[in-house]
């Protein structure tokens, strides 16, 4: 794990639907693992934020930012030339030998699937988005299967577990369709999220319960197995109970 | 010379044995003498100056501390000192007790100033006293920055046979979700640190650097060497870093060097000039030669009154 952080020049900012791709000279950071994290933190800043390696072009890291927040607003604001200061790769990646990986991404839940589908060599991905406009992201995730809400990306996932039960969701995404996911396949991973202050291990901010305790997701994580994380997971929903579980929704 | 610390619960030195290593003393997070899993998320959150936590120190308590902790962090060899909580004198007694066997921890401080946890039942004098008897190590007071007199609770942490103060832990700040104007943290309050205590840390370290003949590890807000010289300033013999280091883990080398720049920069030939500057006594030329008492570091004379408890 690197803890130094370097400060890096904004090669560019740029729309992809409602989400901003910021795109930040590479420098001597290595991308490390689909679904590894940076801390980012620009001018204005007092805590950097957690954000998921979306695009590992030549020379660039790229990270895609819903702006919810403050954290979150300065960075999307960033423009060609700026400063951000760079902390990672940080955490643990996807398993990249998962059994006939599938990916699957609900809102932002998308940032880290663009380098994943590439290192895994374009698996089927399932994209759920709240708007037509939210779903222009999919262009990031070539040959990816699209729903928009009030569909939810969990029903084609049934589906598909249904037709190749031992296929591993990998999966990003809002809370309730994390644990859609997990009810559906205990053996899928899922990268998680909690608010972090440090991303290394040393605030004890991001805990979140996994094996029954409250543990630090920045270490433990991002990325941990459902069965670690949801007690009543793989409880073999059917296909058609997965299409009307209220929970399985697609908030982002 | 000024040694550099983390603020205790700043820093994981089982997670980044480099950083610990890159700091004079590392400093755990505060052990109490049962295990605590800490408060629910949300744990966290950043303020408009500041950020707040409300970890609830959690921590695996003393006996699991000392079984399965104390000897990785030994292994690091880096010098260690123990943060020590509870909820009683006899509970801060316990832990300092058990700790007390081990050749490797120099010093221990005596957490008891949480603001995310219910405070000790006991005035932090008599934790220092009950703590005093259960070690010969030395003792440092850990004191919020809100006591309504804090010289008074240095004084008496002093008579109490403290060896010495850290200045100071955080305040209590909440902050809201500006969209929905809900607490952001679970337990609604928590504890603000960063640049938004750097006035209230200085103030605090100023006023009981006065008061008292102890050393005062000051923290609060340090981000810059600029700011540890302001600390040793007002009269912290030594600084931690505490929420810098999670934007900037390797903050500890840089401030080492800035603070170096910053008090040269003035010309001063050591710390005690800066002392002198700041508390308005006699000060040297710029430049001037130092003189042997001085380079000893020697504390010019200070209107301590010796104080009845
Ligand atoms: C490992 C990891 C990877 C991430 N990758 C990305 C990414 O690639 N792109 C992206 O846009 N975002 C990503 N996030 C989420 C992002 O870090 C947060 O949205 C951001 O920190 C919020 O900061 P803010 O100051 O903008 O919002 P704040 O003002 O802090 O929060 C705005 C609102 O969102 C809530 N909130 C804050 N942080 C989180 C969180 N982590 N999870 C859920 N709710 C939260 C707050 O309670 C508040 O209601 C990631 C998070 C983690 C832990
Ligand atoms: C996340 C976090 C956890 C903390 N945990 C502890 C702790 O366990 N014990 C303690 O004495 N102080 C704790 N503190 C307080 C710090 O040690 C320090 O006193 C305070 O943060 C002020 O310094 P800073 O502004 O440089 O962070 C904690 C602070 C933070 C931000
Ligand atoms: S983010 Fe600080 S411990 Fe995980």
């Amino acid at each position: 794990m690197s803890t130094r952080s370097v400060a890096l020049r904004v090669r560019a900012t740029e729309c992809v639907g409602m989400y901003t791709l910021l795109r930040v000279q590479r420098g001597p950071i290595d991308p490390g693992l689909p679904g590894q994290f940076f801390m980012l933190r620009a001018e204005g800043l007092l805590l950097p934020r957690p954000m998921s390696l979306c695009t590992a072009a030549a020379g660039e890291l790229g990270f895609l930012i819903d702006p919810i927040g403050t954290g979150t607003e300065t960075l999307a604001r960033l423009r060609r030339g700026d400063e951000v200061a760079v902390l990672g790769p940080l955490g643990h990646g996807f398993p990249l030998d998962a059994t006939r990986p599938v990916l699957v991404g609900g809102g932002i839940g998308i940032a880290p699937l663009p380098y994943l589908s590439e290192t895994l060599g374009r698996p089927p991905a399932l994209l759920g988005f709240r708007s037509d406009a939210h779903a222009v992201a999919a262009e990031l995730v070539p040959q990816a299967d699209v729903v928009i809400d009030p569909v939810r990306v969990t029903e084609p996932l049934a589906d598909l577990l249904v037709a190749s039960p031992e296929a591993t969701p990998l999966a990003c995404g809002p809370e309730p369709m994390l644990e859609a996911v997990a009810r559906l396949a205990s053996h899928a991973w899922l990268a998680h999220e909690a608010p972090m202050a440090c991303g290394y291990g040393a605030c004890y901010g991001c805990v979140v319960p996994i094996d029954g305790e409250l543990k630090r997701l920045c270490l433990e994580g991002p990325t941990v197995r459902a069965s670690r994380l949801y007690e009543h997971c793989g409880d073999a929903l059917s296909p058609a109970q997965a299409r009307t579980a209220p929970e399985a929704g697609v908030a982002a | 010379m000024t040694r550099i610390l983390n603020a205790s619960g700043c820093l994981d030195a089982l997670a980044v044995p480099e950083v610990a290593r890159s700091l004079d003393v590392f400093v755990t997070k505060t052990v109490t003498p049962l295990p605590r899993a800490g408060n629910d998320p949300v744990r966290i959150a950043e303020a408009d100056v500041g950020m707040l936590n409300s970890i609830g120190l959690a921590n695996p308590g003393i006996d699991a501390f000392v079984r399965d902790h104390l000897p990785r962090i030994e292994a690091l060899g880096v010098v260690l000192w123990v943060s020590v909580g509870g909820f009683s004198a006899e509970g801060f007694a316990h832990c300092c007790a058990i700790l007390d066997a081990h050749a490797s921890i120099e010093a221990i401080e005596l957490n008891v100033s949480c603001p995310n946890v219910t405070a000790p039942a006991d005035e932090a004098s008599s934790i220092v006293a009950a703590a005093r008897a259960a070690t010969s190590k030395p003792l440092y007071a850990k004191l919020s920055p809100a006591l309504p007199d804090i010289t008074a609770v240095a004084r008496a942490a002093e008579h109490a046979g403290a060896d010495g103060l850290s200045l100071t832990n955080t305040l209590r700040g909440l902050v809201l979700d500006r969209g929905t104007l809900e607490p952001i943290l679970a337990t609604a309050t928590g504890g603000l640190s960063g640049p938004a205590l750097r006035p209230v840390a200085l103030a605090a370290v100023y006023a009981c650097a006065q008061a008292s003949d102890l050393p005062i590890v000051g923290m609060g807000g340090v981000e810059t060497g600029e700011h540890a010289l302001a600390l040793v300033a007002a009269g912290a013999s030594d600084v931690a870093l505490g929420t810098v280091l999670f934007a900037d883990p390797a903050a500890a080398e840089r401030v080492r060097v800035e603070l170096d720049a910053s008090a040269r920069r003035r010309g001063f030939a050591s710390t005690d000039d800066a002392f002198r500057r700041a508390h308005g006594l006699a000060s040297p030329r710029p430049n001037a030669p130092v003189g042997p008492q001085e380079e000893h570091g020697l504390l010019p004379i200070m209107a301590t009154e010796p104080v009845s408890l």
